[in-house]
């Protein structure tokens, strides 16, 4: 494992997604942004699906990156990056490039669970070497939080609006690691932005091997989860503390959990404080909060099964 | 900004210069302003680490003031500040008071 993972020795380093990008205050994107490219010492090129990342990196005359990157729609990120890859090995077959170029594709969960599902299962498929990384924040936000495949049960969004004929999501969120690990790819992992130092980790690791690498990463929208400016790396924190959002990787098929918190916390102080379950928490719809707290325990145990036996 | 006609523009409007958006300052978007105070500060640079907007300059290794041009103030900065003995680097004021 590469050194020079502390931040004092990061700070030193080049910011390669810049500050004057214009996402909201206290966005948890640029900070997973800003970590996958620290944690990146190759040269890159990104593609980025449409999203609240894209349209705020990049308006008109000004981008927030500093390494070449491709807009792309909102279906299409992991195959435009399929694409330059491609092209990169053809040109180095040639003898045209001599350098090691790594490629990236970014997509909020909108693109990547949803939208650009398709073309990222055939992309990891066809085994581009390459790196694709979600950050998932639950929900379109984008377009004015519309449910996404990644939003929560329970939660309340402009498409599943909590009232007096439902509370809010009712379906579970789809579990796209597991997924992924499913295409027999090299590398899935799990991260959050809380956990700076395992994040970097599993980028590193996943840059060394050859092949597609999948990662799906926490990324708190204060708008979007009704909470506020100052808590997405606490909502964070408590969202892997609570195992809603367990840190894990997975490597050749065989699943590691790299975080077990020490105290697991009811999740519902990960839901407490976000006014997009707010509803969860009246008296009528405490059947749901708990079913919340099953299912994110079921998961848990069935991860830790996993992890044990190697599997 | 003067607004560009479309024969102005490169082809597919793509951007020339990586990083161009450092002159679009954000920091106007603050209702709360950042403050540090540099005797609590153990110089542990998580504020830097977590900081969204790319808003605290590091030079060596050591933190050093807020780039108020950028800050957009949203307070992560404050909250994950573990302090010196429990007393906090950063406290974030009402932005004009």
């Amino acid at each position: 494992m590469a050194t020079g993972l502390t931040l004092k020795e990061l700070s030193k380093k080049e910011d390669r997604f810049t500050h004057g990008h214009r996402m909201c205050s206290g966005c948890g994107a640029p900070t997973v942004v800003k970590m996958v490219l620290l944690a990146t010492d190759y040269p890159v090129i990104a593609s980025n699906a449409t999203g609240c990342l894209e349209v705020s990196s990049c308006i008109s005359e000004y981008t927030a990156w500093k390494i070449p990157w491709i807009h792309t729609a909102f279906e299409n990120a992991a195959a435009t990056i399929s694409g330059v890859e491609t092209m990169y090995r053809s040109l180095k077959k040639q003898g045209k490039i001599d350098k090691d170029i790594k490629f990236i594709a970014f997509g909020g969960d909108g693109g990547t669970y949803d939208i650009g599902f398709q073309s990222l299962s055939g992309a990891m498929e066809r085994g581009h070497d390459m790196l694709y990384v979600c950050y998932d924040n639950g929900a379109y936000m984008n377009t004015g939080i519309q449910r996404s495949s990644a939003t929560p049960l329970g939660a309340d969004t402009t498409t599943c609006p909590a009232g007096d004929v439902i509370p809010g999501k009712l379906r579970s969120r789809k579990n796209l690691t597991k997924i992924m690990g499913a295409h027999n790819i090299p590398y899935a992992a799990q991260a959050s932005p809380s956990h700076w130092m395992d994040l970097m980790k599993k980028v590193k690791k996943a840059h060394e091997f050859i092949g597609p690498k999948f990662m799906n990463i926490l990324a708190p929208c204060n708008r979007g989860w009704r909470s506020q400016t100052n808590d997405s790396i606490t909502l964070s924190k408590l969202a892997v503390n609570s195992c809603y959002w367990p840190l894990y990787e997975i490597e050749d098929g065989v699943t590691k959990i790299t975080y077990t918190p020490k105290d697991k916390v009811p999740v519902a102080d990960f839901m407490k404080p976000q006014g997009r379950f707010k509803h969860l928490f009246a008296p009528a719809n405490e059947w749901l909060l708990k079913k919340v707290q099953e299912e994110v325990d079921k998961e848990w145990e069935k991860l830790k099964k996993q992890a044990e036996c190697g599997c | 900004m003067k607004q560009k006609g479309w024969k102005d523009l490169p082809p597919g409007s793509v951007v020339l210069e990586g990083g161009s958006a450092v002159n679009f300052k954000t920091g106007s978007w603050r209702a709360y302003r950042p403050i540090w105070n540099k005797e609590n500060c153990i110089q542990c640079l998580l504020c830097w680490i977590y900081c969204p907007d790319m808003a605290i300059k590091v030079k060596d290794g050591k933190r050093g003031e807020f780039d108020y041009d950028y800050c957009k103030g949203c307070g992560i900065c404050a909250l994950e500040c573990p302090g010196k003995k429990g007393k906090n680097a950063i406290e974030m004021i009402e932005e004009g008071k």
